[in-house]
């Protein structure tokens, strides 16, 4: 092995990142697709609903949804507050 | 009955027009009457690449709003006979397209043609999503570039979700990969992502590899479909994708590094 191999084969070659980087981001995207139109609104009026109760953040809830073969799973991420002040 | 053939790619500058203008006067040039229109109302192209931008007298939103008759705007190409082509109008903005108006250009076509190609725009808008509406097969034409891969893979969702086959519940429209201006010393350096790559990704049918290739600027810029450019390997490289198409089996080319010369081997490295 020449030392110039040595150089080239310390850092990984540009298409291999390029690859992984597409695999993630597509992956992600398709996720994204395949969700039914409803739910950035449910995610919404969720939301709105517990912050009549809780003073939570804009981004502290998720919904996602997982697709089986024969089941579909809704998932519902809230992250309160440490301490969760309740409105008077 | 025609078969509709969509060339797509979201991404601008990837060889849409390129590869419109070539397939079209491939499966003209095998005897199939072929018509390939223009979708890129307001910055139509495919008349320069194909060398009649001189003979437009009416266009595609002319028949669209009946101003012009199908027959009035077709072109009918010098070289091949038949061979025809539809522009898209300059002036007038997207929105000149309509569902109902391309659905019955397509119709009307369909009655005396063998295949017709739509040339879409880049991007997602009204062109693009009315030149692949009716679509029956669509060409995903991809750079190995992540910008054009995540593209290809965002019009993949469109194509299965808003077609005319999509929303009728037909079979689907077919998807064919075509891998265009592919490098391979660069994909032997890793530099580019290769064809496998690609295809991880993109879980498409390869229809053709077409090499990087300058014989693709000196056939657009004398206005000749490059398929034409018999000794170019861009030309040959589409020839094998429309004879694929067409059912023919034949190897995939260009996708290794040209073996070198004497000169080449004389100085190789190992």
């Amino acid at each position: 092995m020449s030392l110039l191999d040595y150089f080239k084969s310390t850092k990984p070659k540009s298409a291999s990142v390029a690859k992984e980087r597409l695999q993630i981001l597509i992956a992600h995207e398709r996720s994204a697709r395949n969700q039914p139109s409803y739910l950035p609104e449910l995610q919404k009026e969720l939301l709105a609903v517990v912050k009549k109760y809780v003073d939570v953040d804009q981004d502290a809830i998720s919904v996602h949804l997982e697709q089986d073969v024969d089941q579909e799973t809704l998932e519902l991420n809230i992250v309160l507050p440490e301490e969760s002040v309740k409105k008077p | 009955m025609a078969r509709i053939i969509v060339v797509t790619s979201g991404k601008g500058g990837v060889g849409k027009t390129t590869t419109s203008a070539a397939i079209a006067m491939g499966l003209a040039k095998k005897g199939h009457k072929t018509a390939v229109i223009d979708f890129d109302v307001g910055l139509r192209n495919l008349d320069l690449i194909m060398g009649c931008e001189r003979r437009v007298v009416y266009d595609f939103v002319n028949v669209i709003n009946e101003e012009a008759t199908l027959n009035q705007a077709l072109i009918k190409d010098k070289r091949c006979n038949q061979l025809y082509i539809l522009p898209a109008s300059q002036t007038r903005d997207k929105d000149a397209l309509t569902k109902e108006g391309v659905g019955k250009v397509l119709e009307e076509l369909s009655k005396d043609f063998k295949y017709i190609v739509c040339d879409s725009p880049a991007g997602i808008e009204r062109g693009a999503n009315l030149a692949m509406y009716f679509a029956d097969d669509a060409f995903v034409v991809t750079n190995p570039e992540v910008a054009s891969v995540r593209d290809s893979d965002r019009m993949l969702g469109i194509l299965s979700s808003k077609s005319r086959r999509a929303e009728q519940g037909d079979e689907p429209i077919k998807e064919y990969l075509l891998l265009t201006r592919y490098s391979p010393a660069r994909v032997k350096l890793g530099e580019m992502l290769s064809v496998d790559d690609v295809q991880d990704i993109l879980s498409l049918h390869l229809l053709g590899v077409i090499p990087e290739s300058q014989s693709v600027l000196n056939a657009s810029n004398s206005g000749i479909p490059v398929i034409l450019d018999e000794q170019s390997d861009a030309g040959q490289a589409y020839s094998d994708i429309v004879a694929r198409y067409l059912g023919e089996d034949r190897p995939h080319r260009f996708i290794e590094e040209e073996k070198k010369g004497l000169f080449g081997k004389l100085f190789r490295s190992k």
